[in-house]
C-alpha cells in the first residue's frame, strides 16, 4: 500500500431526514473519470406518488463485506482502512454475484463495460487527507464526513447507527446512519 | 424589424440550445490545472464559494471551495455543473447580424457598433430619447449593473431603462423600504442558527436555494421550529413542524389573521412597538375582523394550524423570517411583504442576534444589481432619481448637468406593453430573456416583433435574441473581474478566470465602445472593473447602500465584506438595526397596513382550476445557460403539470397522461405527474422552458400597483384530459421548444 494520508479518525454518516433530493452528489460523483462519469451513489423517491422523499444510498462499506466475499475472482478488496473497493477490472469477471449478494443493492453491473463498479468512498480524494466528493457538496449535510465526536456535538438528537439486522444476518458497517437519539442498530425484516 | 429572420428550428440548429456534456475520458489538463480560481457560483443569489479549475484559457472543471464562509465547500447540482457553461458549443464567438431569409451572419465589431449606434441615433432623432430602451439584468456584477446605468442616463439619454429584478424581488424590495428605509436582508444567514422559531414563506429553498438548507437544518439540530407556508409540500416541508398548504394568493389574509391573534393574545412587544415603530394601530384597525375562521376560508389552511403558527410565532424569544417569489410575484407582493414584516415589528425580533427578517434574493446579483441604478427609478447607492439632492449627487460624480440626467422611466413589463403600443421603437438588452421569464409571453413576442431594431449583448443566443437585428457576443460570469452581493448582503469578489474566446469581449468592454461611439468617451474613462467599482463607491457614498468602505482588497482578505461599510476602517454590517435606528425619515420602522384583496384573476366556471408556477432545482431562471447543462437537463427535462390525484381523478387524468392547460392568454399540452404533495385546488407548472413548454405563456400581466412585479403565482386555468400517455420526457426535447 503506498503511503496515504487517509484520516482514519474520519467516518461518513448518512440522514435520510436531511436529504432534498437535489443530486448533486450524484452531479459530483459522476464528475470522476473512473466511474466512466456514472454516479456512483444513487438518489431514489421512495413514492414520489405520495411524498417528496427521497432516499440516498451509498456504498456502506461492510466490515465482512458480502460482496468480496461472494466474488468468485476475487476482484473486490477491503483494505487496511475499511474501505470495501470496486471490482479490480482485470479481475471481474461481470458475474453480477455481488450485485445480487449485497443487502443494501449498491454495486451496479455496468454492462457496457461487462462490470461491476461501486463506491470506494473517493479513494483518491480521502486517501488524500480530503472528504468524498459527495459528502463535501451536499447541501444539506444529508451526506456528512467527519469525526464521531463532530457528529455528536452537531446532531445532538440523533445517533450513528451502523449495525443492521437483515432476518438472521447481523451486517455491521464502517458508513453509519444517523437515527433518533439512543438507537443502536437498525433491524430491516 | 424584429421577427425571426428564418425558422426557430433552423435557428436552433445553428445557435442551439444544445446540450453540453463533458468528454466521457475527461478534461484534458484537470489534474493539473495551470490555474486554481477561487470565486462564485454565476447561478443564485446565495453566491455560493467554487474553486474553477483552469487550462489553457478553458474552465476544465471544479473543487470545493471548502474555506468559504456561508457554503464551506456546499454546492447543489447547477454549481457542479456551472463550469460545463464553459467550452460549450452554442457559445457566440463573434457579432452576427440578423439576415432576412437566411438567419443571422457574420460581421465585425466595427459595422455591428456602427450599425447599433447609428440605429440608436436615428430612433431616437425621430422619435424622442426614450423611444430607445434598455433592459438589463441582475446575473450582472455590481460594476456591470452600475455602468448600464450611467450608460443608459449619460451615453443613451433615455429614461426607458429597467431590469430583470423587476421580475425577481422588487415587491421586497418597496415592502423593506417603506417598513426600514432600507433594501436588505437584516441579518446574516448564520444568525439562522439559533432562532426558536423558523418562518419559510413561499421559498422553495431546496430547489432555488439548496445551500441555505443546511444553516436551517443546522437551526433545527439545536431545536428550532420550522413553519412553512407553500402550497404545496416541497422538500423542507415534508419534515417540517408546521405546514400550512395557502390557496395562492391569499398569503396577506394569513398574515394579517396571525397580526390579530397575536394582538388579541397580547403576544407583543409593546416596548419595541411603543418606541422604535409607527404605525401599529393603523396596521392593527385593517385587520380586526380577519377572525381564524375567516382566515381559514380564506387561505384554505385549518384555522387550528393557523393558531398554532402564531402561538409559536408569538412566543418565541428568537426567530427568522424568510421570503421569496412565492409572496413576492403577485399583484399584491408588496402588502405580503409588509405583511410578513408586521409580525416581525409586532414582536420586536429584530437586530437582535438570532432575530432575523428578509427577503432571500434569487439572482445570483440580485441584491447588488437592485442597488446600483439599472432601475428605472433609482441611482446608485439606491438612490431615488426622482429626488433632487439624489439626482444631484449622482449628477457631480458622473461629471454631467443635473437637467440632462433623464427622469423616471418604466418599469420591464410596462416598456414591453409600451413597445407593443408603438410608443418605444428600440431596445438594447444585456442578461435578460423577456420571451421566457415574462409573463403572457405571446403578447411579449408581438411586442418584440413591433421593434424597428433590437441589440442584444450576450454569451448564448437566446429565445429572445433570436428576434434581434444584432447581437454582440457578449461574457460569462468568470470572464470578468468583480464583485457582486450575495443575498445576505454579502459583497463577495468575482474572478475573471479565462478571456472570452473568439471575437467575444467583455461586457464591460462592449458598453464602453458603445459609450464612446455615442460620444460620451470622457465620462467612461475605466481602465479595469476595479476603476468602476471604485467610482460605485463614491456613488453609493451617503446612500442607505453604502460601498464606500469596500475595496476589493478589504474583500478580499474577508471572504466578503457586508454593506453599509460607509468608511475605510468600517467592519461591515453582518447585522442590520442593532441600535434600533432605522433608516427611514423619521428613525422608526413602520407598520404598514395590509388590508387583503384577491389576486388579480380568480376561477370561476371557465377557469376553474388555481395555477401557480415556480421552479425545479436542476434549472435556473429562464434557462439560457442551465438549458445547455445537459446533465442539468436530463435530471428534470420537461416541465410536468403537477396535479393533486383528487384533481386528477375528476377530470379523468392518469398518471404521464398529455393533459391539455388553458388560461385567457395561451393553451398547451403537459404531462401530468399525479402527487398528494399539492393542495386539491392548485396545479403547479415549472417555468425555465420556452414556447410550447413555457409556464409564462398562460401568466397574466397583472402587476403590483407599486413594485410593479408581475402577478406569476397565481391564475385561473382549465384542464382537459387528452387521454394519450406521454412520450418519454427524455425525447421531449423541451429545453429547445419553440
Amino acid at each position: 500500500m503506498p503511503e496515504t494520508n487517509y484520516q482514519t479518525n474520519q467516518e461518513f454518516f448518512v440522514d435520510m431526514q436531511r436529504c432534498i433530493g437535489c443530486k448533486a452528489c450524484e452531479m459530483a460523483c459522476a464528475e470522476c473519470e473512473t466511474n466512466g462519469h456514472d454516479s456512483m451513489i444513487h438518489v431514489n423517491y421512495v413514492d414520489r406518488a405520495v411524498t417528496i422523499q427521497t432516499t440516498v444510498q451509498v456504498c456502506m462499506h461492510c466490515d465482512d463485506p458480502v460482496c468480496a466475499n461472494v466474488c468468485p475472482a476475487d476482484a473486490i478488496s477491503k483494505d487496511e482502512f475499511g474501505v470495501v473497493h470496486t471490482a479490480n477490472t482485470a479481475r471481474c469477471i461481470g458475474c453480477s454475484n455481488c450485485v445480487m449478494a449485497c443487502p443494501f443493492g449498491v454495486p451496479k453491473k455496468n454492462e457496457a463495460y461487462d462490470l461491476m463498479m461501486k463506491c470506494n468512498m473517493c479513494y483518491d480524494r480521502t486517501s488524500a487527507g480530503k472528504k468524498p466528493m459527495c459528502a463535501t457538496v451536499c447541501p444539506t449535510q444529508a451526506l456528512f464526513y467527519g469525526t464521531r465526536e463532530e457528529i455528536a456535538r452537531m446532531r445532538p438528537n440523533s445517533s450513528p447507527v451502523n449495525n443492521f439486522i437483515f432476518g438472521n444476518e447481523k451486517v455491521s458497517t464502517k458508513v453509519n446512519i444517523m437515527m433518533p437519539k439512543g438507537t443502536t442498530v437498525l433491524r430491516v425484516d | 424589424m424584429a421577427r425571426l429572420p428564418v425558422s426557430p428550428e433552423k435557428l436552433i440548429e445553428q445557435f442551439g440550445p444544445h446540450r453540453n456534456y463533458p468528454p466521457q475520458e475527461g478534461f484534458v489538463g484537470r489534474d493539473e490545472p495551470d490555474e486554481i480560481v477561487n470565486t462564485h457560483c454565476c447561478f443564485c443569489g446565495m453566491q455560493c464559494g467554487i474553486k474553477l479549475l483552469v487550462k489553457k484559457n478553458h474552465v476544465v472543471g471544479f473543487e470545493p471551495w471548502m474555506e468559504f464562509p456561508f457554503n464551506e465547500g456546499r454546492l447543489c447540482p447547477k454549481g457542479v455543473q456551472r463550469y460545463m457553461q464553459n467550452n460549450h458549443p452554442d457559445r457566440l464567438l463573434q457579432p452576427i447580424q440578423r439576415q432576412e431569409g437566411v438567419g443571422f451572419q457574420n460581421t465585425s465589431w466595427d459595422e455591428a457598433m456602427e450599425k447599433t449606434v447609428s440605429e440608436i441615433k436615428r430612433i431616437q432623432a425621430s422619435y424622442g430619447n426614450d423611444a430607445f430602451s434598455i433592459l438589463s439584468g441582475v446575473s450582472l456584477s455590481n460594476e456591470k449593473s452600475y455602468l448600464m446605468g450611467k450608460f443608459a442616463r449619460v451615453a443613451v439619454k433615455t429614461a426607458n431603462l429597467d431590469y430583470n429584478g423587476r421580475l425577481c424581488m422588487v415587491s421586497a424590495g418597496a415592502g423593506n423600504k417603506k417598513a426600514f428605509g432600507l433594501d436588505r436582508i437584516s441579518n446574516n444567514f448564520q444568525d439562522l442558527e439559533r432562532a426558536e422559531v423558523i418562518m419559510i414563506s413561499g421559498a422553495n429553498v431546496s430547489e432555488t436555494f439548496p445551500t441555505l438548507t443546511h444553516w436551517i437544518w443546522r437551526a433545527r439540530d439545536y431545536g428550532a421550529k420550522l413553519i412553512v407556508v407553500d402550497p404545496r409540500v416541497i422538500p423542507l416541508a415534508r419534515t417540517a413542524d408546521l405546514h400550512l398548504a395557502i390557496r395562492p394568493g391569499t398569503d396577506s389574509a394569513l398574515y394579517g389573521a396571525m397580526l390579530k391573534y397575536l394582538a388579541d393574545h397580547d403576544m407583543l412587544d409593546h416596548d419595541f412597538i411603543e418606541n422604535y415603530t409607527t404605525g401599529f394601530e393603523q396596521t392593527l384597525e385593517a385587520v380586526k375582523d380577519y377572525t381564524l375562521e375567516w382566515a381559514e376560508e380564506v387561505t384554505g389552511i385549518e384555522k387550528q394550524k393557523i393558531e398554532l403558527a402564531s402561538q409559536w410565532w408569538g412566543k418565541a424569544a428568537t426567530s427568522f423570517l424568510l421570503h421569496a417569489r412565492g409572496i413576492e410575484h403577485h399583484s399584491k407582493g408588496v402588502d405580503n411583504v409588509v405583511g410578513c414584516i408586521n409580525l416581525v415589528l409586532a414582536t420586536g425580533r429584530i437586530g437582535k442576534p438570532y432575530c432575523g427578517y428578509g427577503t432571500i434574493t434569487g439572482q445570483g446579483n440580485g441584491q447588488g444589481g437592485r442597488e446600483h441604478g439599472h432601475k428605472c427609478d433609482q441611482l446608485p447607492g439606491n438612490r431615488d432619481i426622482t429626488n433632487p439632492e439624489h439626482r444631484k449627487y449622482i449628477a457631480d460624480v458622473w461629471g454631467i448637468d443635473e437637467k440632462d440626467m433623464p427622469g423616471k422611466g418604466l418599469t420591464a413589463y410596462e416598456l414591453i406593453e409600451a413597445i407593443h403600443r408603438g410608443e418605444v421603437k428600440g431596445l438594447l438588452s444585456i442578461c435578460f430573456n423577456p420571451l421566457v421569464s415574462l409573463p403572457n409571453n405571446n403578447y411579449v413576442r408581438e411586442a418584440l416583433e413591433k421593434l424597428e431594431f433590437y441589440v442584444c449583448i450576450d454569451f448564448f443566443m437566446n429565445e429572445t435574441s433570436r428576434h434581434a437585428d444584432i447581437i454582440l457576443p457578449g461574457s460569462l460570469h468568470e470572464e470578468e473581474e468583480g464583485t457582486v452581493t450575495t443575498a445576505e448582503g454579502r459583497v463577495v469578489r468575482i474572478k475573471r478566470a479565462v478571456d472570452p474566446p473568439g471575437q467575444a469581449r467583455t461586457d464591460t468592454s462592449i458598453i464602453l465602445e458603445l459609450a464612446k461611439r455615442l460620444g460620451a468617451e470622457d465620462k467612461f474613462t475605466y481602465n479595469s472593473s476595479e476603476d468602476i467599482f471604485n467610482e460605485l463607491r463614491v456613488a453609493s457614498k451617503g446612500g442607505t447602500a453604502d460601498y464606500f468602505g469596500i475595496t476589493y482588497k478589504k474583500i478580499e482578505d474577508n471572504m466578503g465584506v457586508f454593506w453599509p461599510c460607509p468608511t475605510l476602517d468600517h467592519p461591515g454590517t453582518p447585522r442590520l438595526w442593532e441600535d434600533k435606528k432605522f433608516a427611514t425619515a423619521d428613525g422608526k420602522a413602520h407598520f404598514n397596513a395590509a388590508a387583503y384583496r384577491p389576486p388579480g384573476e380568480v376561477t370561476d366556471e371557465e377557469y376553474p382550476v388555481v395555477m401557480t408556477t415556480g421552479r425545479v432545482v436542476s434549472q435556473y431562471l429562464s434557462g439560457t445557460q442551465t438549458r445547455r447543462i445537459g446533465k442539468l437537463v436530463d435530471l428534470y427535462p420537461e416541465p410536468k403539470l403537477e396535479i393533486h390525484p383528487e384533481l386528477a381523478a375528476k377530470y379523468g387524468i392518469g398518471q404521464d397522461e398529455m393533459v391539455r392547460v388553458s388560461t385567457r392568454r395561451g393553451s398547451d399540452e403537459f404531462p401530468a405527474n399525479i402527487v398528494e404533495t399539492i393542495r386539491k385546488d392548485t396545479v403547479f407548472l415549472p417555468y425555465h422552458w420556452p414556447g410550447k413548454k413555457s409556464a409564462n405563456q398562460f401568466t397574466p400581466g397583472t402587476l403590483d400597483p407599486v413594485s410593479k412585479i408581475p402577478e406569476f403565482k397565481v391564475c385561473a386555468c382549465k384542464l382537459e384530459p387528452l387521454g394519450i400517455k406521454s412520450p418519454p420526457s427524455t425525447d421531449s426535447q423541451a429545453f429547445a421548444s419553440v
